[in-house]
């Protein structure tokens, strides 16, 4: 008998198109923006990934890692002294303003890493030689940086080893071009040493952003994280802590995820209201046959199932078709690099999950309909 | 001009003896109103009815007699308000609805006035639907089916759709649909009414050749007097009662002085 609700499904053309349409659109809408979404807060992130270290230290009152409140030169080494501390380095971050060689202002994303240690360097060097950042007034830019409509620009290509920009009307000799995963402000990465990076930023009192440490061999980051934030009196983080905390932040002050759960929310209602009304009025259509099903004998608990049958199969096909259309937009955007986007599987199946409520919602209005059917109504002409 | 209540309780002897000698399907002071609240429309009066194994039963009567209403509550496709009704042994009264689904399942066949074939379908898979319900494998259904449809005069026919066909070659499917799984009760409401006379004609004689069984009791609702003549009893109704049952013979008697 499922294989009849199959082909009585199949056999109304229009509507079979009209539900696995809507739910095309309705699977598209939720995996899509949610792969933005989780693209996006991916991003902000980034420096975690772009810099590698177990165990951040930042201004007591700092709760994402793309926020800086200065921090005392001193501080350093009050962390260094916490027990169980490997080691600790200065780090640097901050928007600047950088002149591209046509003369056009670019912000970037400056970097300063410990010169000794070169500690959080980028992992992926795709050109030069990082260990030339001990020379002075010498960058190393990421693949964005480089790029013709940014640093480039002027040059009609993109920059190369021993090219030079300015940053804040200093001079910045591109040594190296390296991979970094993007960040959230869209701003390009450059890198250089925590001593030339002063240089380059506006005189302030306190310059030192950040503090990467690194637990001695044996002790979890959690457990040195936490001697350092009690000892020192500033927040130390370890990477999972940190990403946590940054996209909680992102949750609570901006007002990027409630205009993506609108979408999705809304994508999902699209799929309840344009799949709900095709099929009660598919069910509709057929309560005549339906009807005579049930005068022969069938009982409703197969009819139930034969209608969930129907509202499931549309819903599996919808769902592949939108997952489908979203890779595609995940692949365009991915070779653009410019779009955020990320396709986790518990989300995925958390949009499979919302598909489905709405296919079964969809079959209990007409499963109501048909429960309540007096089997009599088919000698009624 | 007799008085209807001499009449009722002539028809209650009468279907009492009818079920004591054969006993295949008996209704008794079956009671049905529909409605809600204060409106109520009586479409049964406290109904006796039989019908015996064997036997093609026509029911007449004009018009809202409750002809439609009576062969529901037969089917167990209807609930009553008061009486009896047994089919076969089975006591409808006594057994829960799921029981009465899966007895209808099994022991009746339907056809309809408006044919009710699934349209979607093709004529196998309709004819199938049955044999599917009470669980018979997909391929045995289908050329039980097919055999079925070689019956109703169909052969060849058997991946078409209901649309592709006429009137009377669609009820030939509804035909073999209701007897594909061998149903001991066959129930016809106005089979004839939505076809031309003609056809209508060979739908009559088609049912009478085919559903007639030893074994089994066919039971017709109809307005047509020319399908009298294949009837072995007849049940008339006014007025959500039985007023009369008449024999083949004298319905024959009947028909022949009409012509
Ligand atoms: N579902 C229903 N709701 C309300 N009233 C009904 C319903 N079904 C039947 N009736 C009423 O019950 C009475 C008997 O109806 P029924 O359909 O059994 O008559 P019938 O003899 O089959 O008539 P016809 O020859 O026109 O088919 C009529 O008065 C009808 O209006
Ligand atoms: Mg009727």
């Amino acid at each position: 008998m499922y294989l009849i609700a199959l082909k009585m499904l199949l056999g109304d053309r229009a509507k079979y198109f009209m539900l696995v349409g809507g739910l095309t659109f309705s699977s598209l809408l939720m995996t899509q923006q949610n792969g933005v979404f989780q693209g996006l807060l991916s991003w902000t992130t980034s420096h975690m990934r772009n810099m590698r270290a177990s165990i951040w230290v930042v201004e007591s009152r700092v709760e994402q890692v793309n926020e800086t409140k200065a921090l005392r030169d001193t501080d350093l080494n009050r962390v260094r002294s916490v027990e169980g501390v490997d080691f600790a380095v200065p780090l640097f971050q901050g928007v600047m303003k950088a002149r591209a060689p046509d003369g056009s202002d670019k912000q970037v994303q400056l970097i300063g890493l410990h010169g000794g240690t070169l500690f959080g360097r980028p992992t992926a060097m795709l050109e030069g030689d990082i260990s030339q950042l001990r020379v002075a007034n010498s960058v190393v830019v990421d693949e964005l940086a480089a790029d013709p409509s940014r640093l480039g620009a002027g040059l009609g290509r993109r920059l190369r080893l021993g090219d030079t920009f300015e940053i804040n009307d200093r001079e910045a000799r591109v040594v190296g071009i390296c991979r970094t995963d993007r960040h959230f402000f869209g701003y390009p990465y450059v890198f250089t040493s925590y001593d030339q990076a002063i240089q380059y930023a506006p005189r302030q009192r306190k310059m030192l952003s950040m503090i990467l440490a690194e637990p001695k061999a044996g002790l979890s980051a959690e457990e040195v994280a936490r001697r350092i934030s009690t000892e020192t009196g500033m927040k130390a983080y370890t990477v999972p802590e940190f990403e946590r905390s940054t996209i909680d932040w992102v949750w609570r002050n901006t007002g990027i995820p409630s205009s993506f759960m609108t979408t999705i929310i809304l994508g999902f209602l699209v799929g309840v209201a344009v799949c709900g009304q095709t099929f009660y009025s598919f069910v509709l259509e057929n309560l005549k046959n339906l009807g005579a099903l049930k005068a022969m004998g069938a009982s409703n608990g197969l009819l139930a199932g034969m209608l969930l049958l129907q509202a499931m199969t549309v819903g599996v096909i919808g769902f592949g078709m939108g997952l489908g259309l979203t890779a595609v937009f995940g692949i365009i955007g991915a070779q653009k690099g410019s779009l955020p986007f990320k396709m986790v599987p518990l989300h995925l199946l958390q949009s499979f999950g919302a598909v489905l409520i709405i296919c079964v919602l969809a079959a209990l209005f007409g499963i109501r309909k048909v429960a309540r059917l007096e089997p009599a109504i088919v000698f009624r002409g | 001009m007799r008085s209807p209540s001499s009449l009722t309780r002539s028809a209650a002897v009468m279907a009492q003896e009818v079920t004591d000698v054969l006993g295949a399907i008996v209704v008794r002071g079956v009671v049905k109103a529909f409605g809600s609240g204060d409106v109520w429309t009586p479409a049964l009066k406290g109904i006796d009815f039989s019908a015996a194994e064997g036997e093609l039963h026509l029911v007449v009567g004009p018009s809202g007699c409750g002809k439609t209403t009576l062969l529901s509550v037969v089917a167990g496709t209807l609930d009553w308000d008061q009486g009896e009704v047994s089919v076969f042994g089975a006591a409808f009264n006594e057994m829960p609805r799921g029981k009465v689904t899966a007895f209808r399942r099994q022991n009746i066949g339907f056809i309809f006035q408006q044919f009710n074939l699934i349209p979607t379908l093709t004529l196998i898979e309709n004819v199938s639907v049955p044999l599917l319900l009470n669980g018979m494998g997909r391929q045995a259904a289908e050329s039980k089916a097919l055999e079925w449809l070689v019956k109703v005069g169909l052969e060849g026919s058997g991946l078409k759709r209901p649309s592709q066909l006429s009137g009377g070659q669609q009820q030939r499917v509804a035909i073999a649909r209701a007897l594909v799984h061998e149903p001991r009760l066959l129930i016809c409401d106005e089979p004839t009414s939505a076809l031309d006379s003609t056809t209508g004609h060979q739908i009559m004689e088609l049912l009478a050749a085919v559903a007639r069984a030893p074994g089994r009791c066919v039971i017709i609702v109809t307005h047509d007097p020319r399908t009298y003549s294949y009837a072995d009893r007849m049940t008339l109704m006014e007025d959500g009662r039985v007023i009369e049952v008449k024999s083949g013979e004298v319905l024959r008697t009947f028909v022949g002085a009409t012509h």
